[in-house]
C-alpha cells in the first residue's frame, strides 16, 4: 500500500498544512452526516478551510471526502465559563489542542482504490472510516485520481480551494444532462458560461445554439471588473462558429461583420408564443387565449397578418362578436401585438426559415450564436424568438431522432442550448408550456439539451431544476435561491455552508452528474493564457473523423 | 525510613534541616522504589513535649540556637513521600511497587542524571494526581519545576508535561489552569 502522506506529513513545523498533510483522526461520525475529525495539536482550526478535499486512510480503505464544516471544541464544557490567562502564553499554548481543540467535519464521498493507477476508479463511498482513522489533506495524485486530469481529455476549468492542482470536467459526461449555471448578477456567470462553451467547443462532441442577450458570447465581452473586453467564441473559434443577429445595425455599430441575419415572419407566431409572453406583455388569460381563437379562423399562416389588417381597418368589434371573445381582450391583444410586431427584425411574411438555417449550420458541426443586439433589453423579444427557434429545432430533432430510432436516418448531433434569464421561460406558470420546459424534462431523448444561466433560481420551476443534470453555482445570498440550487442534492445542509462562504468572484460551487462529489472551484482565468490553449488545439481527432465521413458519405 | 504504606511513606532527616524540598524526588533502595516529597514537618521528637517560644531577648534566630543547644536534640525533621514508581528488573515503572519499601531502609535525594532518566515518562503525574494530598496541585508545580532543571532541554520537558497534565485533566480545566500557572517559567 502506497502513502504518500506519512513522509511529508511528519517532516518540521510547517505554516500551513501542504498536501497531504496529516490533520487529525476520526473521533465520531455517521453515514448521513459525516465524520467529525479532531485535529491534531499542531494543526489550527484557521489552516482548514470548508470545501477543502481531504483523504481518510481507515483500516480497509481510503476515504476521499471534502470539509464541510470547521469547529471549536473542548473537552471540559466549563471552558467557556472559566476565566483563564488569556496574556500568559505558555497556559494557552498548553491549552491548545488538548482541552481546547479543532474539529472538522468531513463527508467522506468516495473510496479510493488502494494501489494508484487500479483499473477501477474511485466508487461512492456507502460507509464511514473507523475510530482514529487518520486523516490528511489531499494530495495532487489523490485530486487527479478523482476528477480525471487534463492528459485524459478532460476540461480543466479551475482549482479545488487552496490547491494549484488542475481540477477536470469530463465534458461529455457534462453535456449528457442539462446544464445549470446560477449565482447572482456580477459573480461571473458569463464568464464561468463562456468558459464551458469554449470547452465544449474545443471538445467538438457537441453543437450548441446560444441565445445572446447581452452580445457577450459572439465576437466579444466585455469585463466590467477590469475595463478590458475579452475574446468571444467567434475569435476563438472562427469558421466554427457562426453568428447570427436580430440586429444588423447593432452589428455594423460596432464594427462586426454577421453572418446571417434573422427575421421572422408573422406566419412564424404561433399562439403558444402568445401564451409564454402573456406576462411580459401584460395580457390577460382571456386575450392570451383569443389567440387560438384567431387561429382557427385564419388559419396558422396568416392569423396574425390578417388579426393586424382587421384592428388597422377598424373592425375588431365585429370580430370580437364573431369569435365570441371579450372585445377589450381582443383591443389589448391588438395593442400589444401591434406593438410587438414594430420591432426591425419582424417582418410580414417570411420565406427564410431560419430555424432550417440555423439546423445547417449545426448539422454540419458549427457552432450558432445568436446576437440579441439592441433587442436584448426587450424581455418579449429574448423570450418570443428563442422559443419560436427552439421548438422548431427541437421538432426537426425529434424528427430526425425519430427516424434514426426506426433505422432510416443518421443520428443527430448532440445540440446544447444556452438560455439566459432562464426564469423567465422556465417559472411555474409557464414551464409546462414552453420548449424549454419540454427539453428540460424529457433530458436527452432525443440529444437536445440545455444549459441555463440565471441568477434567480428560485423563480425556476423546481420540476426543471430537478432535471438539470450539473449545476455550477457562484455565490447566491437569497434563502430562497440556495434552497432552489441545493434542492435533490445529497448532503445539501452542508453544501448549504460552503456556497453560503463563495468568495464573489470567480469561484463556483460545483456538483452534479459530471463529478464525483461536490467542489468548490477557483474558476481558472479566462484571458490570453487561456486563448492560447484553444488556438493551439484545433479539431480534435474524433472531429477529424466526422468530417471525413460526412465529406465521402461515411 | 520510618513509616510505611502502599502509596506513601515518611522519612526522618538525619539532621533538622536536611529535608528534601517539596516536590524532591528521592529514591529507596533495595528495592528501588520512587518517590515525590509531598510534605516535610518539623516537630518535637516527644509530641507530648510541645515546643515553647524562646528568644525574646535574642537579636537573631542563631543567637536563640546557640543559647539552647537542646533544641536540635529535641527537634526534628520528617518528611511524608508520595511513591511514584519502582524499578522492577531494571526497568522503571511508573506505577506502585507490590509491596510497601521496608521501614528502616535509607533514602536518597536522586542526582539530576536520575530525575532525568525517570521522568522521560510522566505517568506519574496522574499517582500524585489521584494522591489524595490536599495539596496535590503544588506537589505537581513543584515537581514539574524541579525536573525540568534537570533536563536537558527543560521547555520541551515542561510542554510534554503539560500536555500529560491537560490529557490526565481534560475534564476541569479550572484546576488545570492553576497547576499550568505554578509552572510557568
Amino acid at each position: 500500500m502506497t502513502q504518500p502522506h506519512e513522509t511529508n506529513g511528519t517532516s518540521g513545523v510547517q505554516v500551513g498544512p501542504a498536501q497531504g498533510q496529516r490533520l487529525g483522526m476520526v473521533i465520531e461520525g455517521s453515514v448521513a452526516n459525516g465524520v467529525e475529525v479532531r485535529l491534531d495539536p499542531g494543526v489550527s482550526v484557521e489552516q482548514v478551510k470548508v470545501g477543502t478535499f481531504v483523504t481518510i486512510q481507515g483500516v480497509g480503505a481510503r476515504f476521499f471526502g471534502v470539509v464541510t464544516d470547521v469547529s471549536l471544541s473542548s473537552t471540559d464544557p466549563r471552558l467557556k465559563y472559566t476565566p483563564l490567562p488569556v496574556d500568559d502564553s505558555f497556559v494557552i499554548q498548553a491549552l491548545q489542542g488538548t482541552i481546547a481543540f479543532g474539529t472538522v467535519s468531513v463527508l467522506p464521498q468516495l473510496t479510493m482504490p488502494d494501489v494508484l493507477g487500479d483499473e477501477q476508479g474511485p466508487a461512492p463511498a456507502k460507509s464511514i472510516p473507523s475510530h482514529f482513522s487518520r486523516t490528511f489533506t489531499a494530495s495532487q495524485q489523490d485530486v487527479e485520481m478523482v476528477f480525471g486530469s487534463e492528459a485524459d481529455g478532460n476540461f480543466w476549468i479551475g482549482s479545488p480551494l487552496d490547491m494549484e492542482t488542475k481540477l477536470c470536467l469530463d465534458l461529455g459526461e457534462l453535456v449528457k444532462r442539462s446544464i445549470g449555471v446560477f449565482g447572482k448578477s456580477g459573480t461571473g456567470k458569463t464568464f464561468l458560461a463562456r468558459l464551458l462553451l469554449a470547452g465544449i467547443l474545443q471538445s467538438g462532441q457537441t453543437s450548441s445554439l446560444i441565445f445572446d442577450m447581452h452580445s457577450e458570447y459572439g465576437w466579444q465581452g466585455q469585463d466590467t471588473d477590469k475595463g478590458v473586453t475579452v475574446k468571444g467564441l467567434k475569435q476563438l473559434f472562427g469558421a466554427k462558429v457562426s453568428t447570427f443577429t436580430l440586429d444588423e445595425e447593432h452589428s455594423r455599430r460596432r464594427g462586426l461583420s454577421t453572418d446571417e441575419t434573422v427575421q421572422l415572419g408573422f406566419n412564424h407566431i404561433e399562439p403558444q408564443d402568445i401564451e409564454l409572453l402573456r406576462e411580459s406583455l401584460n395580457l390577460s388569460e382571456v386575450a392570451a387565449s383569443a389567440a387560438y381563437n384567431l387561429r382557427e379562423k385564419y388559419g396558422e399562416e396568416s392569423w396574425l397578418k390578417e388579426f393586424l389588417d382587421a384592428g388597422r381597418g377598424g373592425s375588431l368589434l365585429e370580430l370580437a362578436e364573431e369569435l365570441q371573445v371579450n372585445a377589450g381582450a381582443l383591443r389589448a391583444l391588438y395593442n400589444r401585438m401591434g406593438r410587438f410586431t414594430r420591432h426591425g427584425f419582424m417582418v410580414e411574411h417570411s420565406r427564410v426559415d431560419t430555424a432550417a438555417r440555423i439546423l445547417e449550420h449545426l448539422e454540419r458541426g458549427q457552432h450558432v450564436v445568436l446576437e440579441f443586439g439592441r433587442y436584448g433589453d426587450d424581455e418579449a423579444a429574448y423570450i418570443l424568438v428563442s422559443n419560436l427557434l427552439t421548438r422548431r429545432i427541437h421538432r426537426k430533432y425529434v424528427e430526425a431522432k425519430e427516424s434514426a430510432m426506426g433505422g432510416s436516418g443518421k443520428e443527430p448531433r448532440p445540440l446544447l442550448i444556452v438560455i439566459e434569464e432562464a426564469h423567465k421561460f422556465l417559472s411555474p406558470s409557464v414551464a409546462s408550456q414552453t420548449i424549454f420546459g419540454i427539453i428540460a424534462r424529457e433530458l436527452r431523448k432525443y440529444n437536445v439539451t440545455l444549459m441555463v444561466i440565471d441568477q434567480r433560481p428560485s423563480g425556476i420551476d423546481p420540476e426543471v431544476l430537478s432535471q438539470v443534470g450539473t449545476r455550477f453555482s457562484c455565490l447566491l445570498d437569497n434563502e430562497r435561491d440556495i434552497d432552489a440550487v441545493l434542492s435533490g442534492t445529497p448532503g445539501s445542509r452542508a453544501l448549504r455552508s460552503v456556497l453560503a462562504r463563495l468568495e464573489s468572484k470567480q469561484q463556483a460551487l460545483v456538483f452534479g452528474h459530471a463529478l464525483p462529489l461536490p467542489v468548490v472551484v477557483r474558476i481558472r482565468d479566462y484571458g490570453p493564457k487561456f486563448y492560447e490553449t484553444i488556438q493551439g488545439g484545433g479539431d480534435s481527432e474524433e472531429e477529424k473523423k466526422r468530417k471525413v465521413e460526412e465529406l465521402f458519405g461515411g | 525510613m520510618v513509616e510505611s504504606t502502599s502509596t506513601s511513606f515518611v522519612a526522618q532527616c538525619y539532621q533538622l534541616e536536611g529535608a528534601p524540598a517539596l516536590g524532591g524526588l528521592v529514591r529507596t533502595d533495595s528495592p528501588d522504589i520512587y518517590g515525590v516529597v509531598g510534605r516535610v514537618t518539623t516537630e518535637p521528637l516527644d509530641s507530648a513535649r510541645p515546643v515553647l517560644a524562646r528568644g525574646e531577648d535574642a537579636d537573631s534566630e542563631e543567637d536563640v540556637i546557640r543559647d539552647n543547644p537542646q533544641l536540635a536534640r529535641l527537634l526534628t525533621s520528617r518528611f511524608e513521600v508520595f511513591i511514584a514508581g519502582h524499578v522492577e528488573d531494571g526497568v522503571i515503572r511508573q506505577y506502585l511497587p507490590p509491596r510497601p519499601p521496608r521501614v528502616h531502609s535509607f533514602v536518597y535525594l536522586c542526582s539530576p542524571e536520575e530525575i532525568s532518566r525517570f521522568t522521560t515518562r510522566l505517568d506519574l503525574l496522574r499517582l500524585l494526581l489521584n494522591s489524595g494530598a490536599s495539596h496535590a496541585d503544588e506537589i505537581i508545580g513543584a515537581c514539574i519545576r524541579q525536573a525540568a532543571s534537570s533536563h536537558a532541554q527543560p521547555d520541551d520537558f515542561l510542554a510534554d508535561a503539560c500536555r500529560t497534565l491537560a490529557v490526565e485533566l481534560s475534564g476541569d480545566v479550572a484546576r488545570l489552569s492553576a497547576i499550568l500557572r505554578r509552572v510557568a517559567p
